[in-house]
C-alpha cells in the first residue's frame, strides 16, 4: 500500500496539484467538479479514470481538448464501471507477466457516473463489478436527475421533485416514487467498503476516499451533488445546499464496511428541518401549496425513519 | 508463477470452438472478458480451463452480459495489452453499441463470432445474421469455413488488428455448430512458433503508461466527428487490405497454409459461379466439381475477408463469368442480400456482362444440400445460355411452402 496523502486544512487541499483542470464546461456552481477534485486530490498515486456519458464526460473531454491530466476513458452511458474493471484486469495481467512500464507505481482505478448512469442504465454493470470485487472505486455524482439531457427523472429522483418527465402540474406534485437505496443495494454485494459523502464535508469525504483507496477490492461511493440547473438554486449557493442536505439528514453521511458494519460519520449539531432543504430548491416549490403540504410532513417522517434505521444498524453491527 | 506450455500433436482433432480457444491460449491474451452464449460458449469455457490448469497467465474476467464483455475488452485494450472475447447472435446484438465504440476508439481487440441466427423466433443454429448485423460497425471481419481456419485466422486477426498502422478491432467468424461443434483434423503450430507469429503486444496510447496520460473516448460533434469516421474508413480501404495480405503471406511462409481475401475455386474458365461464405463454401466446391463432370463450367468464390470488402478482387474474378449467384444466409429485411449488393456494386460501372441473381438460404441452421446447389448451378447455366436472368433476381431456397421470389 502506498503512503496516504496528508491533508490538514482546506487551503492545503485546494492548492494540491490538479489532475482535473478548471478548464471545463461544467455549469458555474456545479458540485461535480468539486467532488471530482476532492476525490483526485485525496491521493498522490497514479490514477486511471473512467466516466460514464453525462455532464462530467461531455464537459471535460471535448476533442481536441481534455480537462484530465491522468489517464481517462469514456465508452458509453452504462459502462464506465466495466471500462475501469477491464483496465484493472489488464493492470493485474501485466503485473503478473512483468510487463508494466512503471512497475513501482501503485495506481488507483476510479470510475465516475451520474445517478442516471448508476441507479438506472448502468446498474447491472456496476453490480457486476462490485460482485467480482475488482480493485476499483465507483463514484456516483448523485444529483438526482438526468441533468445532461435536460432534467428527466431517474430512479434517484425523490418524491415531490418536479422533473421534465415527472413535471408538477395542476393535478401532479411531480415524482411519485421514492429514491432508490443504492447504498443499501451496493453494500448487499458484501463489498469491502461503501460510503455516502458530500462535498461540503470535505474532511469526512477525504477520509472515506482514502479509506477506499487503501481498501483492496471494490469500493462504492455515493456523493450528493447539488445541481444548480435542475434543483434550481443560485450558483453561489451550492455549498449551502450541500450543508442543508447533510444537516437535514436528507443525505446522511455514513459508511458500510464488508456489507454489515455501518458507521455514521457525521452527526449534525443542529439538525435542520427537511422543510428548509426543500424550500431552498425550485424543484420542490409546488410542495408549499396548501394541498401538498402533507408531502413535506411525510418527507420529514421518512428522513426521521431512515435516520433511526441507520442508527439501529450502527448499534446492531449487522 | 510461470505458465505451462502445452504439447500438441502436429494434427489435433478439434472443433472450431476449441481451435479458437487454443489460438487464444497460444497468443497469450492478456485479458479475456467474456460472457457465455450458445454456440460460442465452449471458446470461453476452454479458455477458463486453460487458466485453471495454468496454461495461460492473463486475466479471465467472466462478466454479467455481452455488453459488459465488450466494455471490459475496451477498457483492457485502452489500458494496453492483448484482448479477446467470443460471442454469438443475441450476445453480439447486445454488444452492438460497444462494437462501434471499440472501432471508433481504434482499439485492437479480437472477437470470435460463432455465427447464429438472430431472434425472433429464438434459434440457436447457424446463419449469418449476426455477422451481417456487425457489417457497418467498423471492424475487420474474417470468415472461417472450418476448424482449421478458425484456428489460423485468429493469429492473423491479432497480427493485423494490433499493427500500429491499423489499430482496428477484428472479428473471426465461424458457422455455429457446423464449424464450432464439428471436430476435424487441425494442423497445429507449437506454442513458441504460434506466439512468435503474433509477437509480443506493443502498446500504444496505453492508459497504464503513467508518464503519458491519455484521454480515450472523447466527444466530437459536427466539427470533428466526420473527420474521425472518414479516417477510420480510409484506413480500412487503403491500409488494411495490404496488411492482411502481408499477414497471409507471412502465415503461409510459416505454415504452408495459404489464405486469400477471396478464395477462388475452379474459377479460371468458369461460366457460372457461386459466391458464398462459411461452411457452404466447402459444399459448393464439391458440387462445382460434380457440375464440371456434367459439362457445366462451375466455380466458387468464398469471401474470406468480409470487411474491408474486397471489391477490386471480386470485380476481377467475376468479370468474365456469365452468371453468378450471391448466396446470403441472413434475412434481407426488405432489400437484396448483402452479398448481392456488394457484388453488384463491385461489377457496376465495369464492362462486365455478368448476370447476377441472389439466393437467401439456410436461415436458422436450415441445411444447404448438394441438391440445392445442383439446381442452383443448373439455373445459372440456363441464365448464361439465355443471356438474361430467367428467374426473379431474389429467390429463397430450402424454405417450405410456395416458392418465394422477388425483385
Amino acid at each position: 500500500m502506498s503512503e496516504m496523502k496528508k491533508i490538514k486544512n482546506l487551503k492545503e487541499f485546494s492548492t494540491s496539484a490538479d489532475r482535473f483542470e478548471g478548464a471545463n464546461l461544467l455549469c458555474p456552481g456545479c458540485a461535480h467538479s468539486i467532488i471530482v477534485r476532492e476525490v483526485l486530490n485525496a491521493t498522490n498515486d497514479d490514477l486511471v479514470l473512467a466516466a460514464s456519458t453525462g455532464c462530467l464526460e461531455v464537459c471535460t473531454a471535448v476533442y481536441p481538448y481534455t480537462s484530465w491530466d491522468a489517464s481517462w476513458i469514456h465508452i458509453g452511458f452504462e459502462n464506465s464501471s466495466t471500462a475501469i474493471s477491464g483496465a484493472e484486469a489488464m493492470y493485474k495481467a501485466l503485473k503478473t507477466k512483468g510487463r508494466l512500464k512503471q512497475p513501482d507505481r501503485n495506481p488507483k482505478f476510479v470510475a465516475f457516473g451520474g445517478d442516471g448512469a448508476s441507479y438506472d442504465i448502468g446498474f447491472q454493470w456496476i453490480s457486476g463489478c462490485m460482485e467480482r470485487n475488482h480493485d476499483m472505486m465507483y463514484v456516483v455524482l448523485d444529483n438526482e436527475v438526468y441533468a445532461n439531457t435536460g432534467g428527466q427523472r431517474s430512479s434517484s429522483t425523490p418524491i415531490g421533485a418536479s422533473a421534465t418527465t415527472t413535471p408538477a402540474g395542476s393535478i401532479s406534485y411531480g415524482e411519485t416514487r421514492n429514491k432508490k437505496d443504492m447504498m443499501g443495494i451496493m453494500a448487499a454485494h458484501n463489498i469491502p467498503y461503501a460510503a455516502q459523502v458530500a462535498p461540503n464535508k470535505w474532511k469526512d469525504m477525504v477520509k472515506k476516499i482514502q479509506k477506499g483507496f487503501a481498501t483492496e477490492g471494490a469500493v462504492f461511493i455515493n456523493a450528493v451533488s447539488p445541481c444548480t440547473t435542475e434543483w434550481k438554486f443560485d450558483p453561489k449557493d451550492t455549498m449551502m445546499l450541500a450543508d442543508l442536505a447533510t444537516d437535514s439528514l436528507v443525505f446522511p453521511l455514513y459508511e458500510i464496511i464488508d456489507g454489515h458494519e455501518l458507521n455514521i460519520t457525521y452527526r449534525p449539531k443542529n439538525v435542520v428541518p427537511v422543510e428548509e432543504y426543500l424550500a431552498a430548491q425550485g424543484r420542490f416549490k409546488h410542495l408549499f401549496k396548501d394541498e401538498y403540504k402533507y408531502l413535506i410532513k411525510e418527507w420529514q417522517e421518512r428522513v426521521d425513519a431512515n435516520w433511526a434505521y441507520l442508527n439501529r444498524r450502527e448499534e446492531a453491527r449487522v | 508463477m510461470a505458465f505451462d506450455k502445452m504439447e500438441l500433436r502436429d494434427i489435433e482433432v478439434w472443433d472450431g470452438n476449441f481451435a479458437a480457444a487454443q489460438a487464444l491460449r497460444q497468443c497469450q491474451v492478456d485479458v479475456v472478458s467474456a460472457y457465455p452464449i450458445t454456440p460460442s460458449t465452449p471458446i470461453v469455457e476452454g479458455y477458463a480451463k486453460f487458466k485453471a490448469d495454468n496454461y495461460v497467465e492473463g486475466e479471465f474476467v467472466m462478466v454479467e452480459s455481452e455488453h459488459a464483455a465488450m466494455s471490459g475488452c475496451i477498457g483492457a485494450a485502452a489500458a494496453g495489452g492483448r484482448v479477446a472475447t467470443a460471442t454469438s447472435s443475441q450476445g453480439l446484438a447486445l454488444m452492438a453499441e460497444t462494437l462501434y465504440q471499440a472501432s471508433g476508439m481504434r482499439l485492437p481487440i479480437v472477437l470470435n463470432i460463432v455465427n447464429r441466427a438472430l431472434a425472433a423466433p429464438l434459434n440457436v443454429n447457424g446463419d449469418h445474421s449476426d455477422m451481417y448485423m456487425a457489417r457497418d460497425s467498423g471492424w475487420i471481419q474474417f470468415d472461417a469455413y472450418c476448424p482449421q481456419e478458425a484456428y489460423d485466422l485468429n493469429f492473423i486477426a491479432f497480427k493485423v488488428s494490433e499493427d500500429h498502422d491499423v489499430r482496428i478491432p477484428a472479428i473471426v467468424n465461424q458457422d455455429g455448430f457446423m464449424t464450432s461443434h464439428t471436430a476435424q483434423g487441425v494442423k497445429t503450430m507449437d506454442d513458441d512458433t504460434a506466439y512468435g507469429f503474433v509477437g509480443e503486444y506493443k502498446p500504444m496510447n496505453d492508459m497504464l503508461d503513467f508518464e503519458y496520460p491519455v484521454t480515450h473516448g472523447v466527444q466530437t460533434e459536427e466539427d470533428w466527428h466526420f473527420e474521425h469516421k472518414a479516417r477510420q474508413h480510409n484506413d480500412m480501404m487503403t491500409i488494411v487490405p495490404d496488411k492482411i495480405d502481408a499477414a497471409f503471406a507471412e502465415f503461409e511462409k510459416l505454415t504452408g497454409r495459404k489464405y486469400n481475401q477471396i478464395e477462388e475455386y475452379s474459377m479460371e474458365d468458369a461460366d457460372v459461379a457461386v459466391v458464398c461464405m462459411g461452411t457452404s463454401v466447402e459444399t459448393a466446391r464439391e458440387v462445382a466439381l460434380e457440375m464440371r463432370e456434367k459439362g457445366i463450367k462451375a466455380g466458387v468464390v468464398g469471401i474470406r475477408v468480409f470487411r474491408p470488402f474486397p471489391f477490386a478482387k471480386i470485380a476481377e474474378v467475376l468479370k468474365d463469368v456469365k452468371a453468378v449467384a450471391a448466396l446470403d444466409r441472413s434475412a434481407p429485411g426488405g432489400t437484396a442480400g448483402a452479398l448481392f449488393n456488394e457484388i453488384a456494386g463491385a461489377l457496376f460501372n465495369t464492362d462486365s456482362k455478368m448476370l447476377l441473381s441472389g439466393y437467401i438460404y439456410g436461415l436458422g441452421g436450415r441445411d444447404l444440400t448438394k441438391k440445392h446447389l445442383v439446381d442452383l448451378y443448373t439455373e445459372l447455366q440456363a441464365n448464361a445460355d439465355a443471356g438474361k436472368v430467367l428467374t426473379k433476381q431474389q429467390q429463397f431456397i430450402g424454405v417450405r411452402g410456395p416458392k418465394l421470389a422477388y425483385l
